[in-house]
């Protein structure tokens, strides 16, 4: 049976509805902007929104965005979050950071203006092995105003 | 020798003295010794914490990565227990998942509770979500986030018996007047 979705304001009709998202995004999509860290919900690089609630796409089925609206790192366009990002020079290899951004802009559209502890809390899901943490905050803190 | 014979005869065909008589208010808290053996499993307690963190492994290790509880009891906004948790067990991943994953509200913490304490906060209403017996018994029985705890995928452990012999055993325990340990 296949899912119909709809991912970055385009739809889409996929045909295995127990393939993590991940997967349909990166190899049936070509949508790699999204990454494959540790395939077990752990580490927060698969990161995307469905119907803007933060989900680790390495473990999510595709079944459960049907009818719904799935977004990826390419579907934030000019986002504060990015920009501050960029402004701050946050990422260091930046493989964890499509995650980071996509946490981050979860935590800003719930809460505009957080506090330290809201970050740290939101954010403790999602790993940096360069530990890019105090940029991460700053560039959070920055994106909010 | 005879006579001691006899006596003994005598005593075993006697009819009960009210001190031999059965003890209702102690097979009813023996009754909830089976049911506490349920709910003191780690795939119980983990969920009731006193605190803001579940619990994971039989040893009742912190959860990590270190989510937060939230305000309904679902985490918070950019880290809910849906962020990872699905409707079923993610086998690959080891990640378990049932229906509406959530921790228990903190005013029904099992973890680190004797089962006196437990049957204490089960029968009051402030402290078991204003249920009654009966609509706990179908709690046990029917919720599948309860019924998860029989199948938690990977290689946890469960509880003993079934979800429904577990049902039985309260069901028995109320039967019985439900009186706590």
């Amino acid at each position: 049976m296949s899912v119909k979705l709809t991912i970055n304001g385009v739809e889409h009709e996929l045909d295995d509805p127990d393939m993590p998202i991940l997967w349909a995004l990166r190899d049936v999509l070509g949508l790699t902007g999204t990454k494959f860290g540790c395939g077990e919900a752990l580490c927060g690089a698969c990161t995307v929104h469905i119907d803007g609630q933060p989900v680790r796409s390495c473990v999510t089925p595709v079944k459960r965005a049907a009818g719904k609206t799935v977004t990826t790192i390419e579907g934030l366009h000019d986002h504060p979050l990015q920009r501050a990002w960029i402004e701050l020079g946050v990422p260091q290899c930046g493989y964890c950071q499509a995650g980071q951004i996509m946490t981050a802009a979860a935590l800003l559209a719930s809460t505009p203006d957080p506090t330290d502890d809201e970050i740290d809390h939101a954010m403790a899901g999602n790993l940096c092995r360069c530990g890019t943490y105090v940029r991460i905050r700053a560039a959070i803190h920055k994106a909010a105003k | 020798m005879k006579r001691a014979l006899w006596f003994a005869a005598l005593t075993a065909c006697s009819a009960p003295t009210p001190q031999h008589a059965p003890d209702r208010a102690a097979e009813s808290r023996a009754l909830f010794g089976r049911v506490a053996a349920v709910l003191t499993s780690p795939r119980c307690v983990n969920c009731h914490p006193a605190d803001d963190s579940p619990r994971q492994g039989d040893m009742h290790m912190l959860h990590d990565p270190p989510v937060v509880r939230g305000p309904d009891d679902r985490g918070i906004p950019a880290l809910r227990c849906t962020t990872c948790h699905q409707e079923a067990n993610a086998e690959l991943a080891r990640i378990p998942g049932a229906p509406d994953w959530h921790l228990a509200p903190i005013e029904m913490a099992w973890l680190g509770k004797t089962p006196s304490e437990i049957c204490t906060q089960l029968v009051d209403p402030a402290r078991n979500g204003n249920r009654t017996l009966a609509a706990i018994e179908d709690h046990l029985a029917h919720d599948p986030l309860v019924a998860w705890g029989w199948a938690p995928g990977a290689d946890r452990a469960t509880p003993p018996g079934t979800q429904a012999d577990a049902a039985a055993a309260f069901q028995a325990w109320v039967d019985s007047g439900a009186v706590c340990p």
